[in-house]
């Protein structure tokens, strides 16, 4: 590699030249940043018309004059003075902070700068001793990635030992145990293999470094080896995908009989909350009709349908252990995921569509706190599926507890047919029934 | 470092006499129809949209790190709508990851990955003049710079820009009353999306019409260096995947401004009852990943071809199973057109399809696996020259073995259920596809830069610029994994809302510093590539001492590549450190006749006479005949 020759000594210096000069440069340039807050802070003070102060701002950022000044024609408008009076309490020290933050990185890049001069330099003299300039760079390259394999394996540990140990929580559901056995199969799989593969990545880095006398060794292909290592991935992912499926199948297909024996609820995601519908004594939860939406009666539910009379409204979502649930998940208006982490548990929910989740809770609120020595945990129902503004916070809580404690809860629990609801239902049927009645008069006439 | 010796047998002489027009600032800079000129220019423009991006992704960092914190800044940057009292608007959040992924996938890794090499390396190293149409080419890159300018141009809407998530799932993409970033937001994402389209079809068309009918002679498909057979495949799956995402995109369109009914059924907006029936949101996502996955493969599968060449070229070694590597990528070509449902397995599609999706998804892994050990043996008894590129290439094959593993997780769809849309996701397809890609773009750059613009570039800036990024890109996504194995849910704008993820945030202060960090390190790159173009060193004919054919070439660029006539191909383009011959590369120009000592019985494909040519001057000049030492 030819580098810089002797008579280029000459660059180095002027460069070096340059640096001090631009050094001297940003120190006057600090000098002046602070100036020039000062000065706004005066222009702040001095001048009591909003306005004028919003257009100082803007020259002051000179960098950001184009968004800046779309404000400040905004607050010109006199409707807008509150929004320009947040504006002016904008403190100058703020643009300060801001410059001085600017100067920091500058000021590194300037330090980057001076450390590859003096490595340059440091260059010019080992090739002006007659010693290589390219091969001493890989070696502390190899070496670096020798550091990188020890520390990086380090790191991974840690990690799986320290964020690991934070996020495992035991699943408290059937299938969220087999879940979580399978979980636990794939990370040893792909931490062997994670592990194997970046001793050979960064373990050969480190020994095949180029050194000029060797040559590399020519060795194109070698058929046994690559049907082994085509083989040997697709049989470890035959089990994988074996295992996987009749997982999946066994959470997601569940016989006709099962189904019909679980407990039904509903939950109906909208922007931003989720109402829980539970099915009465008749266990059957009522047809909703988007159509019949009103104030009152916010999700739709179609009352000429009889099993609607005596759904319950959830507060949250209880639910007893170790009976099974198949909860039907719905949206009123775009998608929402229904999730529940501890649950191993979920399923988009679908406007226009119903999906469906079944499971059994195995683990009660009380014995998961036992369990987590925190008196305060929850169970906890989320969102998972981008739905706006509120995503970040559309929550229910979820409680496992004993039949006793939830057939008391669900006692206390309101009729989503109230009174009001009956009466608008029954002016509607009423008005219906008018209707019916003119048709066919009018078709006797 | 000397030229090649053998490509002085045309001498090179600046003004062929081959088509040379009058140029003028305007044909040769911008509306240039030369290949060089536009893969100059899609890496450009590429460059400036990654910067956007990156910009975009640490302002919701911040947001993350210090949900409680004020930036009074940021009002000024934003607005003060978007950044009322210097905290980021929720919505405006969303739109920052919306259009930090959008930029990401659609502008920076796949134009300025495929569109800058492809365009490059496509001519150069099959041995053609130019591309097949330059005229479409040309318009591919306006058609995607328009698409740039609208994306951007969103941000200046008075709704904001498009915040649905790139995925744009509708009904929220389609209702503005559910998110404001649905209106003219999102109508802007849409035109933007269908520039682009164009823009990938003319330039697909185009790399594959070149890849089929313009090689040169003696370049069969089986010498053609790994990246053209990338490039070649990549734009085979963008020809066939980007239509569909058309087709979702003007259903989309029709259902936001026509009033039709395909997406949207039984909606009631904030009280609202809308008219739509009939429609499915699930019809959308089939169509969007019937494209968004084999799109995956489009990013990542030029990183594998630049990482393949750069990898051989500085290890000095042939790439171990070269035909392997070709069929593990035509494999992955196939198979990433029949995985898109495993972004879906918990969306309300029928569980059944989700077994069948899992199976076809785990199968891609087999390719991939055989990618990673056939570099591993490349590797292996190499003489590894750490250039900035090899390094890049190195972490790619990092990146790519980390964030693929994690895939066996989400391919499978009863682990999916627990990890589906949480920051596990995040991590891995950032690891894979994003970290993965961009090194294997980085590498390229770093590869090929002398090609590009005659010069080189800062070494040790290089490795400055390696290191901040592969630490800081692994420090970023690897904490994330376990968010997302805890059940935290990506795109959520704060995590102080559940007591469970508070825990997290003094990881997202971590990981938000290490984003800054890696982010100040793209400095040494943005200073390093554009200060290398005007004040680089000059560069050398062949300053990797490389195979393959684009280093035959002047370094000046000329209309039409090579002055005189357009080289031969006599071998393929991986003979590095063949025994017997006195230089540890042999150009793929050099005939057979010529390198009589370093010939291996393998090379003549079963060619008798050469055979028998072989022999005759073995036993002329050496009694025993030269075997392949083992």
């Amino acid at each position: 590699m030819g580098f810089l020759k002797n008579s280029n000594f000459k660059i180095v210096f002027l460069l070096a030249l340059a640096i001090g000069v631009s050094l001297s440069a940003t120190v006057s340039a600090r000098q002046q940043v602070e100036d020039t807050s000062i000065h706004a802070t005066d222009t702040t003070g001095a001048i009591a018309d909003p306005n004028a102060t919003v257009s100082a701002d803007t020259s002051l950022t000179s960098d950001t004059a184009a968004m800046d000044s779309a404000a400040a024609v905004k607050g010109a408008t006199p409707t807008a003075t509150t929004e320009e009076a947040g504006k002016v309490s904008l403190d100058p020290q703020v643009y300060t902070n801001f410059f001085y933050y600017l100067l920091v990185v500058f000021l590194v890049c300037v330090l980057v700068a001076v450390v590859g001069k003096i490595l340059q330099i440091y260059e010019l003299t080992r090739r002006m001793n007659g010693r290589d300039t390219t091969y001493y760079m890989y070696n502390v390259h190899a070496n670096l990635f020798l550091v990188c394999l020890v520390v990086g394996l380090y790191g991974v540990y840690w990690s799986y030992a320290n964020h690991g140990a934070q996020s495992l929580r035991d699943a408290a559901t059937e299938h969220g145990e087999r879940i979580d056995a399978m979980f636990m199969i794939t990370t040893v799989i792909t931490t062997i293999v994670l592990v194997l593969t970046h001793i050979g990545l960064f373990g050969f880095a480190f020994k095949y470094r180029a050194t000029p006398s060797r040559k590399a060794y020519f060795y194109p292909h070698n058929n046994t080896i690559e049907k082994v290592w085509t083989i040997v991935p697709a049989v470890v992912l035959t089990v994988l995908v074996l295992f996987g499926f009749f997982t999946w199948r066994s959470i997601t297909n569940v016989p006709e009989e099962e189904q019909k024996n679980a407990l039904h609820i509903e939950v109906i995601g909208e922007q931003f909350a989720w109402t829980v519908r539970y099915p009465g004594r008749d266990g059957q939860i009522g047809e909703r009709n988007y159509r019949l939406t009103t104030p009152l009666n916010s999700l739709g539910i179609d009352f000429t349908d009889k099993s609607s009379w005596d759904d319950q409204l959830g507060a949250e979502i209880v639910l007893p252990v170790n009976r099974p649930v198949r909860v039907q998940i719905t949206s009123k208006d775009i998608l929402h995921s229904f999730y529940i982490p501890d649950f191993r548990v979920q399923m988009n929910a679908v406007p226009g569509m119903k999906t469906y989740f079944q499971f059994t809770p195995t683990v009660t609120t009380e014995e998961m706190r036992d369990k987590l020595g925190d008196y305060n945990y929850d169970f906890v129902m989320l969102c998972a599926k981008i739905c706006g503004g509120g995503h970040y916070n559309m929550q229910k809580r979820v409680r496992v507890v004993t039949e006793e404690e939830y057939q008391a809860w669900l006692n206390e629990q309101p009729y989503f047919f109230t009174e009001d609801l009956r009466k608008e239902f029954q002016v509607s049927q009423a008005s219906e029934e008018e209707v019916e009645a003119k048709k066919l008069l009018a078709n006797a006439n | 470092m000397s030229t090649i010796a053998n490509a002085g047998t045309h001498s090179v002489d600046h003004h062929g006499d081959h088509g040379h027009h009058h140029e003028t600032f305007w044909t040769k800079y911008v509306f240039s129809q030369d290949h060089k000129m536009i893969a100059k220019q899609f890496l450009i423009t590429g460059i400036i949209m990654a910067v956007v991006a990156m910009l975009l992704s640490i302002l919701f960092r911040i947001q993350l790190a210090w949900p409680d914190k004020e930036f009074p800044i940021l009002e000024v940057f934003l607005g003060s709508k978007w950044a009322a009292g210097g905290r980021i608007h929720p919505e405006f959040f969303l739109a920052l990851v919306t259009i930090h992924g959008t930029i990401m996938v659609f502008f920076v890794l796949t134009a300025g990955l495929s569109g800058t090499f492809a365009n490059l390396l496509i001519p150069y190293q099959l041995g053609a003049r130019d591309m097949a149409s330059p005229f479409m080419n040309m318009l591919s890159y306006w058609f995607f710079f328009v698409a740039c300018i609208v994306m951007i141009a969103s941000f200046f809407v008075e709704s904001g820009p498009a915040s649905a998530g790139w995925t744009i799932y509708p009904p929220l993409s389609a209702v503005p009353k559910a998110i404001s970033g649905s209106a003219t937001g999102m109508t802007l994402w849409l035109i933007s999306m269908t520039l682009f389209i164009v823009s990938q079809v003319l330039g697909g068309t185009n790399y594959i019409s070149t890849v089929l009918n313009m090689r040169t002679k003696g370049m069969d498909l089986w010498k053609m260096p790994l990246t053209i057979w990338a490039l070649f495949l990549t734009a085979i799956v963008g020809l066939l995947s980007f239509p569909v995402l058309v087709s979702a995109v003007v259903l989309l369109i029709f259902d936001r401004s026509f009033g039709t009914s395909f997406y949207l059924s039984d909606l009631v907006v904030q009280g609202q009852i809308l008219p739509n029936e009939g429609g499915s949101p699930i019809l959308f996502q089939h169509l969007f990943w019937f494209l968004g996955h084999p799109e995956v493969y489009i990013v990542l599968m030029p990183a594998l071809g630049l990482t393949s060449e750069v990898i051989s070229t500085n290890s000095r070694k042939p790439i171990f199973g070269y035909h392997a590597m070709v069929y593990s990528l035509i494999g992955i070509t196939i198979l990433s057109f029949i995985v898109w449902g495993h972004h879906m397995f918990v969306t309300g599609m029928n569980p059944f399809l989700g077994g069948v999706f899992m199976i076809t998804t785990l199968i891609i892994a087999v390719p991939s696996a055989v990618k990673v050990f056939n570099y591993l043996a490349t590797l292996w008894r190499g003489n590894i020259r750490f250039t900035p590129a090899m390094l890049f290439a190195i972490g790619m094959v990092s990146f790519f073995i980390s964030g693929g593993l994690t895939g066996i997780y989400l391919g499978n769809s009863a682990l999916d259920i627990n990890l589906h849309d949480t920051y596990f996701v995040v991590a891995h397809f950032h690891l894979v596809m994003g970290s993965a890609s961009i090194f294997g773009m980085l590498c390229g750059v770093y590869h090929w830069f002398p090609k590009l613009f005659g010069r080189m570039m800062n070494e040790k800036l290089g490795y400055l610029h390696f290191w901040l990024t592969f630490i800081g890109a692994y420090l970023v996504f690897f904490p994330m994994h376990f968010m997302g194995i805890d059940g935290v849910p990506r795109r959520y704008y704060a995590f102080t809302e559940f007591p469970f993820m508070e825990k997290w945030i003094s990881v997202n202060v971590f990981v938000t510093w290490a984003a800054i960090i890696a982010a100040l390190g793209q400095i040494a790159f943005i200073w390093n590539f554009f200060s290398s173009i005007w004040f680089g060193k000059r560069a050398t004919q062949n300053p990797w001492s490389s195979n393959t054919l684009e280093w035959t070439t002047p370094v000046e660029h000329i209309h039409g590549n090579w002055p005189g006539e357009i080289p031969t191909v006599y071998r393929w383009p991986y003979d590095y450190s063949k025994p017997g011959h006195h230089e540890d590369f042999i150009p793929q120009t050099v005939p057979f006749s010529e390198t009589m000592s370093s010939n291996l019985p393998h090379d003549f494909e079963g060619n008798a006479e050469a055979e028998r040519i072989q022999r005759e001057w073995e036993l002329a000049n050496n009694p025993q005949p030269e075997k392949e030492t083992e």
